[in-house]
């Protein structure tokens, strides 16, 4: 092929722990091996083999200067289009002033820096100097309270007909799901999250088919409860990218166009997505201009385990990347399409990925943190499965840090059970704890309606109405 | 008309937890066991094993012949959840028939629930076959212990179908503990990727799609996978006709 040469180099590195030297024969085994344990990494074959060695790869990672990133690639650009789009994004301009860190250094710089009046300035400065695999790589060394911190100082706001991620806010997606798309059973659902508040970051379906009819009887129906209330949200059915573009061009109501994502050019096309695409998809949508207060219009979901699920997750010299790294990579792809939302669906994909509660947690807060530093509208589907060692308490957990770190927004589902993907997320209760927890309150144009239809007080607090009586009660009125 | 009444009504349509009680700002304590209950009854579900001999004599009393049982490379349940690449492989396929040319195969997977295997399987193969025979010829049925969806690929390729359906049990949920999707796999052979199969999900009436309906589906998409030569994403559902588009379904390609 043509096209730009990378340059390749290949470092080995060596630690001593004790009477141990440890070796690690390239930047994709030290990044995996510096991972905190988890069962994805372990399946791969990739995992530190003992704590131990876990422990003396962070040691030789913290060492490791950043511009290495830059030329010992972990997946190659010859065969990756996710590594080129990587190399195309890294400003060399805005890297000169952490250029000469090591990833340990950027670790130290990261949680001075949040100390600084002048934080989220600092941090939105070096957006586009960062690598996903740096940002992966100091995530490593850092501790939860380091990622809450730092993912807590950096503002990222987006905008469609609701503006997410300003201070002082918690949004949340509705998420009305049916087993067989039922139009008055959607409603119900729609019905009771907003009474308890929830819906101004999306009311979002996933659609138990991708026929491009019943897509399209949900994109009206949500569209015309939206539009029959005046509710200043977003509406979005979670089919594939190619039923939505052809649904923009068959004329329905599209608002925001919804595709999973991930960290390889593999795992795209496992997807049955290309960056063009993606980028088609997200140019007609915005041509359709039906943002009011911004034009994001992509909605993205992305989470540790995908790459691997689909066998794409080997790197330099087919070595597997560990999925903490291949999901930070997905995040260039993101941020291509200067997306509305992104959520990592963290628990979702199962315990062969992340075990139990302790490592859903973790990669919540991985997740979380090294989306944002990059700049990205990061929210998370705080969920687990049933064959998954974790339950609400652990949930309670994830939400809770997740709030301190100021995440622009979570899922809901009635009573914390979604019926058609048969998976525990949050129920609308736990976004009002949250809430109450950090004084947060709903994007301001959500709010505003909420407090003018009686469903929330002046002080903030969502409000115990008699359903059949609030201005919503003619939803009701179909069953 | 009181809350409970007006929830009540709304129930009928969803199973969803809707109109809960409050405490506060929180769940009140019924719902909150209510739930705590479920989940241990779904995760207790993920671990039973299959009950074979009930779904074969299921099988057999519905005039569908005695299905072939493949298992795959997973010992017992707990190393079926931490190793999808060996569920995904079978142990041994040398008792099943080689190349039949048949159009069809169709491939009862247990995957997280077997429950939903034996609770809607039969009905849904009679269902697939009173819709698809005698147009398309069917491979004799196989039974995938401990399997998942790729486990198909062996299968359908060693049958030499032109298309495999694997009927799967799905993560069983808290309201919904056994439920069935079907994945449809054109030209099925090792190492297909998931954006070259098509997915219907949530087959388990009353509630979920009935088996009529999904069998209908299936027709739809196993005609329009012939036509395009594929499976995937560029195969979309069209047995509902999209009104918005004045000049026929959407299809892409």
């Amino acid at each position: 092929m043509t096209g730009p040469a990378y340059r390749r180099t290949v470092t080995v590195f060596r630690q001593t722990l004790g009477p141990t030297t440890y070796t690690f024969d390239h930047l994709v085994d030290l990044m995996a091996k510096a991972s905190p344990r988890r069962s994805g990494d372990e399946l791969a074959g990739c995992a530190a083999e003992t704590d131990a060695e876990r422990a003396a790869a962070q040691w030789a990672l913290a060492d490791v200067p950043l511009d290495l990133f830059l030329t010992e690639l972990l997946v190659p650009a010859e065969t990756d289009d996710v590594t080129r789009l990587i190399l195309e994004q890294h400003d060399a301009a805005a890297y000169r002033q952490i250029s000469h860190l090591t990833v340990g250094g950027l670790r130290d710089w990261l949680l001075d820096t949040v100390t600084r009046d002048d934080a989220a300035d600092r941090l939105t400065g070096i957006r586009w100097a960062l690598t996903p695999e740096m940002v992966a790589a100091v995530s490593k060394l850092m501790r939860n309270q380091d990622l809450v911190t730092v993912a807590r100082a950096v503002q990222v706001t987006t905008a469609f007909r609701t503006t997410v991620g300003l201070p002082g806010r918690l949004s949340t997606r509705l998420q009305p799901n049916h087993p067989t798309d039922d139009p008055r059973g959607i409603t119900a659902a729609t019905l009771d999250g907003l009474l308890l508040g929830a819906g101004d970051a999306v009311i979002g379906i996933n659609p138990a088919t991708d026929s491009p009819q019943a897509v399209s009887d949900l994109l009206h129906l949500l569209d015309d409860v939206r539009q029959r209330y005046e509710i200043p949200t977003q509406s979005c059915v979670l089919t594939h990218v190619t039923t939505s573009i052809g649904l923009i061009e068959a004329g329905a109501p599209v608002d925001l166009v919804f595709q999973s994502i991930a960290g390889t050019q593999g795992a795209n096309e496992g997807f049955g997505v290309t960056l063009d695409l993606l980028r088609e998809a997200n140019e007609a949508a915005r041509s359709l201009r039906r943002g009011t207060v911004g034009d994001n219009v992509m909605y993205l979901e992305t989470g540790q385990g995908s790459v691997l699920s689909a066998d794409a997750h080997r790197g330099t010299e087919g070595r597997p990347v560990d999925q903490q790294t291949l999901e930070a990579r997905a995040y260039a792809v993101a941020r291509d399409l200067d997306p509305f939302l992104i959520n990592t669906v963290v628990g979702f994909i199962g315990p062969e990925y992340l075990y139990d509660g302790k490592q859903v947690v973790r990669a919540g807060l991985e997740d979380h943190f090294c989306a944002k530093l990059l700049g990205l509208q990061m929210g998370a589907d705080v969920c687990y499965t049933n064959h998954t060692e974790a339950d609400q308490d652990d949930m309670d957990v994830l939400l809770t840090l997740l709030a301190a770190a100021r995440v622009g927004f979570v899922i809901c589902v009635p009573g914390a059970d979604d019926v058609m993907l048969g998976y525990q997320s949050l129920g609308f209760h736990d976004a009002l704890y949250a809430r109450d927890l950090f004084g947060t309150r709903p994007a301001p144009e959500f709010e505003e309606w909420l407090t003018r239809c009686g469903l929330m007080s002046e002080s903030g607090r969502v409000l115990p109405v008699d359903p059949s009586t609030s201005v919503l009660r003619t939803l009701g009125a179909g069953a | 008309m009181s809350d409970d009444d007006f929830w009540a009504a709304l129930r009928r349509t969803t199973q969803s937890r809707i109109g809960l009680g409050r405490a506060g700002d929180t769940m009140a304590l019924g719902d909150v066991l209510a739930f705590r209950a479920a989940h241990a009854q779904a995760r207790d579900a993920v671990h039973v094993p299959v009950d074979v001999d009930a779904l074969v004599a299921d099988l057999e009393s519905r005039g569908l012949g005695t299905p072939l049982l493949v298992a795959s490379q997973v010992a017992d349940r707990g190393e079926y959840l931490r190793r999808p690449d060996l569920g995904r492989q079978p142990r041994d396929l040398d008792h099943l028939p080689r190349d039949t040319g048949a159009d069809l195969g169709i491939v009862l997977a247990d995957g997280l629930s077997g429950q939903a295997l034996t609770d809607h399987a039969p009905a849904l193969v009679a269902a697939l076959v009173e819709r698809l025979t005698p147009r398309y010829s069917l491979a004799p049925l196989v039974v995938a212990t401990n399997a998942r969806v790729a486990l198909g690929d062996h299968v359908g390729a060693h049958l030499g179908v032109e298309t495999v359906l694997v009927l799967v049990g799905e993560r069983p949920g808290l309201s919904v503990p056994s439920s069935l999707g079907i994945y449809l796999t054109h030209h099925p052979r090792p190492g297909r990727r998931d954006s070259e199969r098509n997915c219907i999900s949530n087959v388990h009436p009353p509630d979920g799609l009935d088996h009529a309906h999904a069998a209908r589906i299936v027709d739809a998409l196993v005609a329009g996978a012939r036509d395009l030569g594929e499976s995937g994403v560029r195969l979309k559902d069209t047995s509902r006709s999209l009104d918005a588009a004045a000049d026929g379904p959407v299809t892409l390609s």
